[in-house]
């Protein structure tokens, strides 16, 4: 089994003086789709943020076998760690080709392809305000700011959120072919599209891990995924889509 | 007719200054959230060492006022490029301490001023054209008014140019929505401050050259009483929105203009102006993004 491509070990972190994640640990293989699950409020997003350096934080963070936790954000990002975040986050007031462009570190015709490849809606409109978008297709500009560069790891925090089934369809399909290229570490509350993409899950609860496995192993488990996440998944539920 | 005509351009040679001024203070407090108080020193040593370069070279000379503006724009953007960089970028998201620093090198650099160059003002010569009239629907225009309003509009577009067209524009326009996600695409946002300094510098530092010929001198003090002014038409106009900034440059000074000339009570009105765009559109005429 190759080395893990992000290795995150006692991460803690706090806003405004609280702590939001306490002694996490946990890998993310250089292939495939990692989960990390949990409840509401659990702070799986504010350790995908600490991972970042977006917020305060102390711990062991290793990219590729290189500490990157003493880094600033814009250098972490630069040494290969794509971000979409929560929330979509587009720039409103720019077009979508002005997204794509500030997102573009160098030129790589790979990742270019792989947008168009993926969302040739965004190139019919890429003239067009990223603000006047629906949310899926901010969604869109969202990956495709991060896919547009060669990573060595994506940290995507609950792409599918907010949107129509139909389009949560075609965000996990854009993500599924993403990982054939790229390892993700994925915040996701739905759990159909976690059944779709991710191999491993990591579970945390009050800020810290209480679970890691394989994702169907706690899937296919009701009485599990019922304890650790608050909700009951269907055993088996989509696997015709996989 | 005349006198509405002579009114309204000499409030517009007027708003040109105040928008020279304001559109550094939009910019920076749009980009990163800092309120610059020392924004007026910038244009008051822009205004000196333009007052010196032209006395050296002959004083009332085309090449001489040319030089002097150049120069000026030069040594404001130096001197707020210095500012960002060895002040203020220790002190991002500490906003109480970058007005205590800001108000504090306001405060010294007056006093600096005041001991190299006097406390008395300096009268400035230009070239003989500036002091002219020209004819314009009956009324006669001071000529400098027409060269302080083509500098600003040349200085919104250059800027209104730089925002769209280059990776630095790109960054500033998408910093000002929302830096940390800027940060977050892997761009050190910090070459972009200093930058949004150094432009909101040079155009101070013209606009204190310009001011130095539309009020007949230069002085310590020029900076700070065109500061007030440019504050209020920053909030006027939204901060961090340049568009903003250059309208309510307009508003403010021909307004101030006409109500000067009938009632004397320009500045009143003006802060009245402030008061009833505070009460009923608190973020300014176009809020907060930056319109390129």
């Amino acid at each position: 089994m190759s080395a893990p491509v992000l290795v995150v070990e006692g991460l803690s972190a706090r806003i405004a003086g609280q702590q939001v994640v306490e002694d996490v640990s946990f890998e993310v293989p250089a292939r495939g789709v990692t989960a990390l699950l949990g409840r509401n409020g659990v702070g799986k997003t504010s350790t995908i943020r600490a991972v970042l350096g977006l917020i305060e934080r102390r711990g062991l963070v290793e990219l590729a076998g290189e500490r990157i936790d003493a880094l600033p954000t814009h250098r972490i990002v630069q040494r290969g760690v794509g971000y979409v975040p929560e929330d979509r986050e587009v720039f409103g007031g720019l077009t979508v080709a002005e997204n794509l462009r500030l997102a573009e570190r160098g030129s790589d015709a790979t990742g270019r392809e792989l947008v168009r490849e993926l969302f040739p809606d965004l190139v019919e409109r890429q003239a067009q305000s990223a603000g006047s978008l629906s949310g899926g297709q901010q969604q869109m500009v969202s990956i495709a700011r991060a896919l547009i560069n060669r990573n060595a790891v994506l940290l995507v925090d609950e792409p599918t959120k907010g949107l129509a089934p139909l389009i949560v369809k075609d965000v996990a399909d854009a993500l599924a072919r993403a990982a054939e290229a790229v390892p993700i570490l994925l915040v996701e509350q739905n759990l159909q599209v976690v059944r779709q993409l991710a191999e491993t899950v990591v579970v945390l609860e009050s800020g810290r891990v209480v679970h890691r496995g394989p994702a169907a192993e706690l899937l296919d488990d009701p009485d599990a995924t019922t304890r650790l996440l608050g909700v009951h998944a269907e055993p088996g539920a989509e696997e015709g889509e996989r | 007719m005349s006198t509405i005509v002579l009114l309204l351009v000499t409030g517009l040679g007027l708003g040109a200054l105040y928008f020279l001024v304001a559109s550094g203070l939009s910019l920076i407090y749009g980009l990163m959230g800092v309120l610059n108080f020392a924004h007026g020193s910038f244009l008051t040593l822009g205004a000196f060492a333009g007052f010196e370069l032209a006395r050296r070279l002959g004083g009332d000379s085309w090449p001489a006022l040319i030089a002097s503006l150049v120069l000026g724009s030069a040594v404001g953007a130096l001197a707020a490029a210095l500012t960002e960089l060895l002040l203020i970028r220790r002190l991002y998201e500490r906003h109480i301490e970058q007005v205590l620093v800001t108000v504090g090198l306001s405060l010294a650099t007056v006093a600096l001023f005041e001991g190299i160059w006097g406390t008395d003002p300096i009268y400035v010569s230009a070239p003989a054209w500036f002091g002219q009239t020209t004819e314009l629907l009956g009324a006669r225009i001071p000529n400098d008014r027409f060269v302080l309003i083509g500098v600003a509009a040349l200085v919104l577009l250059g800027i209104v140019a730089f925002l769209r067209f280059t990776r630095y524009g790109l960054i500033i326009r998408a910093g000002v929505e929302n830096r940390p996600m800027v940060t977050a695409l892997g761009i050190d946002v910090r070459r972009a401050f200093t930058v949004v300094f150094a432009i909101g510098g040079a155009a101070a530092g013209l606009g204190g050259v310009l001011a130095s010929h539309y009020f007949g001198y230069v002085s310590a003090q020029l900076g700070g009483s065109l500061l007030i002014f440019a504050f209020i038409v920053t909030v006027i106009g939204g901060l961090g929105s340049l568009s903003g900034a250059a309208i309510a440059s307009v508003v403010v000074a021909v307004l101030q203009q006409f109500a000067n000339f009938y009632w004397g009570v320009g500045d009143l009105v003006v802060v009245l102006l402030l008061a009833g765009v505070l009460l009923l559109r608190p973020a300014g005429i176009l809020g907060k993004k930056v319109h390129a």
